[in-house]
């Protein structure tokens, strides 16, 4: 997209500005319905009805929210450090929002379409881990520097994992611009890469069991990632009051909460496009082209967002130990085994 | 080999035990919401339920025995007795009402909902209804007057019960002088014996 806009419009500041503000586009919108679907959804999962009054069933809930939190009081601690402190939401919305630049929406659009998408994505979701730890320490608060230690120690821990399956993905395909992985899974169902990708049928079968772990640890690696339950345990609301955003309030926490769900939206892009063929259409050449590409990259993404409300209102928070025991002893050590198998098979 | 076991026996139980926990909020997520819409849909009350007292003041004949039996003394009655040329009427019941009611006030701020007021009444006429939506915001407004007596009625029902009175410890005390002339100490102590009968009724009216 970036390269169109600068055939487009020469090379001026307008093609950056426009660049970087067209995910917006699709995020600010996303923010609105998934809180809107994860109240729904959470509502009726406890066989209540959540939001009734603000348009039909509630539908404008988000709407009113978002106008309470514009013009509510920002307040900022005394002992707080001021300038850390105004930073640091931006910061983690940044991370978040930064890797939308590497997310093929449709075949026609991707933010840039750089040869080393998928690894920018892994660096650039690590930004947020600053944000977090300087929202946790210029707090001046205790509950929000534990928040931030623990949520720095969690992301961390858990990247291995998250660049681990996605490295299972990345073999198979032989790319690691995820344009080209989304591509190479062209041509239905069968050919995504958590059904072995569209390789010869005995590869398929021996390779099938390996990704479809992989795909698997690679979501449960995204939503600790994002710190979403049952990996909530930087915002543990029970403990820690609300973690690192405990001191924060008005436009300061919306951001919080936005970077939350473009997070979540983004975890979700990149487990399908690395394993659940990205925008590619499931029925082979029916309903595929570029809208339509659009079409499948969000139903999929919002499946993925809906699995992860699901989750959470399913599933307790992990104990910290138990939290490190699931990443280091049992999600790693399947990966090594994933990769060392899938490298075999691809081999042979 | 057991630890191995153990191992892997956990990552299954993790997995399993999850999937039951998703089976049953996805379940759940399409049953239908126990959720009632309170002020657009309202639960039917129980028949005996006791919420906001009201007073029927067309049956009540004064008799204070709610007041009295009040736990919280939330009911405040005064009443001005009938000369005997008025007719007060009678109640639904039958019940011929001797007594003006000018005051019949209920707190319903201090009541405690605990019906006690309503077995004693003779004619029924207190009774606790199914009304339970009255907060206020001033609660002065709480303080319900169920007595119709408008000022007027109030200083007409005082005087008239004043001048019989007057009549009465009048009469009463000719009839004392009149048979035995001779003897004024015993006239002078019959009269005020009467007088404090009738002050006693009278006495809620003095304050007002």
């Amino acid at each position: 997209m970036y390269e169109l806009l600068q055939n487009l419009l020469g090379d001026s500041l307008l093609v950056y500005v426009i660049g970087a503000a067209l995910p917006l586009l699709f995020v600010l919108p996303f923010a609105v319905v998934a809180v809107l679907l994860e109240m729904k959804v959470s509502a009726h999962m406890q066989d209540r009805v959540a939001y009734m009054y603000t348009g039909w069933h509630g539908v404008l809930q988000p709407v009113a929210d978002i106008l309470k939190l514009l013009q509510k009081e920002d307040t900022i601690p005394a002992a707080a450090d001021k300038f850390l402190f105004r930073v640091a939401p931006f910061l983690v919305f940044m991370g978040g929002y930064a890797g939308f630049a590497a997310l093929p929406f449709s075949s026609a659009y991707i933010g840039t379409n750089i040869d080393l998408g998928v690894f920018y994505l892994l660096a650039i979701s690590s930004l947020s881990v600053i944000g977090l730890m300087m929202a946790g320490w210029a707090s001046n608060n205790k509950w929000s520097l534990f928040g931030s230690m623990r949520s720095v120690g969690q992301i961390i821990s858990y990247e291995i994992p998250a660049a681990l399956s996605i490295l299972v993905a990345v073999m198979i395909a032989g790319s690691l611009n995820l344009q080209e992985v989304s591509k190479f899974q062209d041509g239905g169902l069968q050919n995504w890469i958590v059904f072995g990708g569209p390789l010869p049928l005995l590869q398929k079968i021996l390779l099938f069991p390996f990704t479809l772990t992989a795909f698997f640890i690679l979501f449960i690696a995204g939503i600790a990632e994002v710190n979403r339950t049952p990996f909530d345990l930087p915002e543990a609301e029970s403990e820690l009051v609300q973690g690192y955003n405990t001191e924060y309030s008005g436009m300061k926490f919306a951001i919080f909460y936005l970077a939350e769900f473009a997070n979540m939206f983004l975890v979700s892009g990149i487990v399908v496009s690395l394993y659940l063929g990205g925008w590619t259409s499931p029925l082979g050449d029916v309903m595929s082209g570029p809208i339509w590409g659009f079409f499948w990259f969000v139903a999929k993404g919002m499946f993925f967002v809906f699995l992860q409300v699901w989750i959470r209102w399913t599933l307790p928070r992990l104990r910290v130990d138990q939290l490190m025991y699931t990443s280091w002893k049992v999600l790693t050590p399947f990966l090594f085994l994933c990769i060392f198998a899938v490298g075999l098979i691809l081999v042979l | 080999m057991s630890e191995v076991r153990q191992y892997f026996n956990n990552i299954w139980l993790a997995l399993f035990t999850a999937a039951i926990g998703m089976k049953t909020t996805i379940r759940h997520l399409f049953t239908s919401a126990v959720t009632i819409q309170y002020p657009d849909v309202k639960l039917k009350l129980p028949e005996r339920a006791r919420n906001r007292l009201y007073v029927n003041i067309d049956d009540c004949i004064g008799c204070d025995q709610c007041a009295m039996a009040c736990p919280v003394d939330c009911i405040d009655i005064e009443t001005i007795k009938g000369t005997p040329d008025q007719d007060l009427g009678v109640t639904s019941t039958g019940q011929k009402k001797r007594l003006h009611v000018p005051v019949f006030d209920i707190d319903i701020a201090k009541c405690c909902y605990c019906g006690l007021c309503v077995y004693p009444c003779p004619t029924e006429c207190i009774m606790m209804t199914d009304v339970y939506e009255f907060s206020e915001f001033d609660r002065q407004n709480l303080n319900y007057h169920y007595s119709r007596m408008s000022t007027e009625e109030i200083t007409v029902a005082r005087e008239k019960l004043r001048k019989a009175d007057e009549e009465a410890a009048a009469k009463k005390a000719a009839a004392a002088a009149a048979p035995k002339p001779a003897t004024p100490p015993p006239a002078a102590g019959a009269p005020p014996k009467q007088e404090g009968g009738a002050q006693e009724q009278a006495k809620p009216n003095n304050p007002s």
